[in-house]
C-alpha cells in the first residue's frame, strides 16, 4: 500500500519535474506535426517507391507488380523523357531572368528618383495570382481571328510598327519561347527583392574604403558587391535549376501541354490522373525526386566547399 | 546616414574624367531601361483593365489599346454572379485563415521542441522535416491523392486545409532558423521562476517568434492564394471553388467572352493589390528573410 502510494508519488514528481515535462511537452507538441507528416508526406514517399514497381489505377483495384517495366518505359518510350527538353527553354530563360534581376537591383540601389515605385511596379506580378497571369499571357500572345477575337496585344504592338501578327501560341519552338516570357514576369520581382536585399546589406564602410583607393564603378560591382551577394546569386541559380525542372502551372494553364510545351511534371499528372496510370506516374515522381536531389547534394557541395 | 542608403552608383561606372554628357547619357539610359521594364509589366495588366470595362460587341472590334467607350460593369456584376469569383473569395478567405493559424501553431511548437530539447528524437524529428523539404510537391500527388481519398477528403475544403498546415516545412524550417538566435537564458531565467515548458512556449517564445510569425504570413498569404493545382485536384466541385479554380472555370463556358474573364482577373488581382499597398515595406523584407533561410 504504501509501496503503491510512494511511486504514485514519485510518477507525479516525475511528471512536474522538468525531464518529464520535456518528454510530455515533446509528444503534446508533437503529436499532430507528426500525424500529418506521416499521412501526407512519409506514407506518400513509400507508397510511390512501390507503386513505381506496380501497374494500378487511381482506385488501387488489383495492383500487379512488373518489377522495372515502369522505369524502362520511361527511359525507352521518347514522349515521357522528351519533355524535360522544353525544361531547357526555362533553364535559360532562368539566367536570363537572373542576370536581368540583377541589373535592375544594382540600378534600383543607385541614386535614383521614384525607386521605390519602379520596385514596387516590378515586384507586384510575383504577388499576383498564376491563373490570373496565365490568362492574362493568353491574352497578350492570342491571334486575333476577327470573329471572336481581336489581335492581341503584342500582335497589335507590332502592327504598330508596320510588322504583320505572328501566331505565338501555335508556333513550335515560339510558343515555348511566350511561356518563358510569361515565366520571367511573373518571377522576376522576387529575385529583384533578394538582389536588392544582399547588396543594401553590404557595409558602407566597404565602399567608403574602396573609394579612398580610388575604386571606379565597374571596379566596385566586381570586387564588392559580385563577391557579397554571389551566395545569393548561386542560391538562386540553384531554385531555377529546379524550379526549370518542375515548370508546371503557366504551361498548364496557357496551352495546357499543347503544342509541344509539355513539361515532365504535366506528362506526370497528366499520366496519373487523366491516363490513370498511377504506377507509371510515380515512376516519372520518383525520378523527377532524384534529379532534385542530386541538384541540391551538388549545391550543398558546393557551399560547403566555399566555407 | 540618408547618402548611405545609395550604396553605388550606374553613373560612376564610367572612369571619373568622363565628360559630363556622357553621364547624363548614361542617367536618361537608366530610367529609359527601367520605364520600358516597367511598362513590360504594366501593358498586358492595363489591357485586362480596358478589356473588362468594354461590352462584347467593342472588344472584338476595337484595339486593345482602345479606351472603352462608355466604361461598362455589367461584366463584373456577370463576373461576381455566374462566374463564381464571390464564393472563390469566400472559401479562399476561410483556407487562409484556419491554415495560416494551424501553421503557425503547430509550427512554432514543432520548432520549440526540435530547437530547444535536446534529445535523440527531437534530432532525428528534426532532421526528417529538414529532408522531406526536398520532395518536389506536385507530383507528390500522384500519391498524397490516394491518401486523401481514403481519409474521406476528396472535395471536401478540409483537404486543402490540412495539406497546407500539414505540409508546411518552410514554416517550421524558418521558425527554426530563428529560434537559433533566441539567447536560451532567456527560458532558463523563466524556468528558475518556476514556469513550466508549456508556459515558456507561450509567453516567452510565441512573443519573440513575431517577426519569424510575419515572414510566414506573408509567404503563406502569397502561396495559399495563388495555389492552382490542389484546388484544382482535390476540390472539383463548384461550391468548393476558389480564387484559381473558379477563374480557370472561366475559360470553358465564357471561353469566347474574354471582357468578362477580363472582369474576372481584376476581381481576384484587387484584394492582392490591397494587400500589397498596405504592407509593401513588410512583403519585401519578409520575403527576403523568409528564403535566405530555405
Amino acid at each position: 500500500m504504501s509501496a503503491n502510494v510512494k511511486q504514485k508519488r514519485t510518477l507525479l514528481e516525475w511528471v512536474r519535474g522538468y525531464t518529464g515535462q520535456k518528454y510530455i511537452t515533446t509528444v503534446l507538441f508533437l503529436l499532430i506535426p507528426i500525424v500529418l507528416l506521416t499521412l501526407f508526406t512519409l506514407i506518400p514517399a513509400v507508397n510511390m517507391v512501390i507503386f513505381s514497381f506496380q501497374e494500378r489505377d487511381q482506385l488501387g483495384v488489383n495492383p500487379k507488380w512488373i518489377g522495372l517495366d515502369n522505369y524502362v518505359t520511361l527511359f525507352t518510350d521518347p514522349t515521357y523523357l522528351s519533355t524535360f527538353k522544353n525544361c531547357i527553354y526555362y533553364f535559360f530563360g532562368s539566367f536570363i531572368q537572373l542576370a536581368l534581376a540583377l541589373l535592375i537591383a544594382t540600378i534600383l540601389c543607385s541614386k535614383i528618383k521614384f525607386g521605390n515605385l519602379f520596385k514596387g511596379i516590378l515586384f507586384f506580378p510575383y504577388m499576383m495570382n498564376g491563373v490570373a497571369v496565365s490568362l492574362i499571357f493568353r491574352r497578350f500572345f492570342q491571334k486575333g481571328d476577327g470573329i471572336t477575337n481581336s489581335e492581341g496585344t503584342l500582335n497589335t504592338i507590332l502592327a504598330l510598327f508596320g510588322l504583320d501578327p505572328v501566331k505565338w501560341l501555335s508556333t513550335p519552338g515560339l510558343v515555348n519561347v511566350c511561356l518563358v516570357f510569361a515565366s520571367i514576369w511573373r518571377y522576376i520581382g522576387f529575385d529583384i527583392i533578394m538582389f536588392i536585399g544582399a547588396i543594401q546589406s553590404i557595409s558602407p564602410d566597404v565602399y567608403e574604403a574602396a573609394d579612398l583607393d580610388g575604386a571606379n564603378g565597374w571596379q566596385r560591382f566586381w570586387y564588392i558587391v559580385f563577391p557579397s551577394i554571389r551566395s545569393i546569386v548561386a542560391l538562386q541559380l540553384v531554385l531555377a535549376i529546379k524550379g526549370a525542372a518542375s515548370v508546371f502551372e503557366i504551361p498548364y494553364i496557357i496551352t495546357g501541354g499543347r503544342n509541344d510545351t509539355s513539361t515532365f511534371v504535366i506528362k506526370t499528372i497528366d499520366t496519373a490522373f487523366v491516363y490513370k496510370k498511377v504506377g507509371l506516374g510515380s515512376a516519372m515522381a520518383i525520378v523527377l525526386l532524384l534529379i532534385i536531389l542530386i541538384i541540391t547534394g551538388i549545391q550543398k557541395l558546393c557551399f560547403r566547399e566555399r566555407k | 546616414m540618408a547618402e548611405n542608403k545609395h550604396y553605388f552608383d550606374l553613373k560612376d561606372y564610367t572612369f571619373k574624367e568622363t565628360p559630363k554628357s556622357v553621364r547624363i547619357l548614361f542617367q536618361v539610359l537608366k530610367y529609359a531601361f527601367l520605364v520600358v521594364c516597367c511598362l513590360v509589366v504594366i501593358i498586358p495588366l492595363i489591357i485586362v483593365l480596358f478589356g473588362s470595362l468594354k461590352t462584347h460587341d467593342e472588344y472584338i472590334q476595337s484595339n486593345v489599346f482602345a479606351l472603352p467607350a462608355v466604361p461598362q460593369f455589367s461584366n463584373y456584376v456577370t463576373a461576381f454572379n455566374q462566374g463564381n469569383v464571390l464564393r472563390g473569395l469566400f472559401n479562399t478567405m476561410i483556407i487562409l485563415v484556419i491554415s495560416c493559424f494551424g501553421t503557425i501553431i503547430t509550427g512554432t511548437m514543432t520548432a520549440f521542441v526540435v530547437q530547444r530539447f535536446n534529445m535523440m528524437f527531437t534530432k532525428v524529428v528534426k532532421a526528417i522535416f529538414l529532408i522531406v523539404a526536398l520532395l518536389p510537391s506536385i507530383s507528390m500527388q500522384v500519391t498524397v491523392f490516394q491518401i486523401v481519398n481514403k481519409l474521406g477528403l476528396y472535395d471536401n475544403m478540409a483537404a486543402p486545409i490540412i495539406m497546407y498546415i500539414g505540409t508546411d516545412i518552410i514554416a517550421i524550417q524558418i521558425f527554426i532558423q530563428f529560434l537559433d538566435n533566441i539567447s536560451v537564458s532567456l527560458d532558463e531565467s523563466a524556468i528558475l521562476d518556476g514556469c513550466s515548458y508549456p508556459r515558456v512556449y507561450w509567453s516567452i517564445i510565441l512573443p519573440m517568434l513575431r517577426p519569424a510569425i510575419a515572414t510566414v504570413l506573408v509567404i503563406k498569404f502569397v502561396g495559399i492564394y495563388n495555389d492552382f493545382y490542389t484546388a484544382q485536384l482535390y476540390m472539383p466541385s463548384p461550391k468548393n471553388a476558389v480564387v484559381s479554380t473558379a477563374l480557370y472555370t472561366f475559360v470553358g463556358p465564357y471561353g469566347a467572352k474574354w471582357e468578362i474573364i477580363f472582369a474576372g482577373i481584376i476581381i481576384c488581382i484587387i484584394p492582392t493589390l490591397v494587400i500589397f499597398l498596405a504592407l509593401q515595406k513588410s512583403i519585401y523584407s519578409n520575403l527576403v528573410s523568409g528564403s535566405v533561410k530555405e
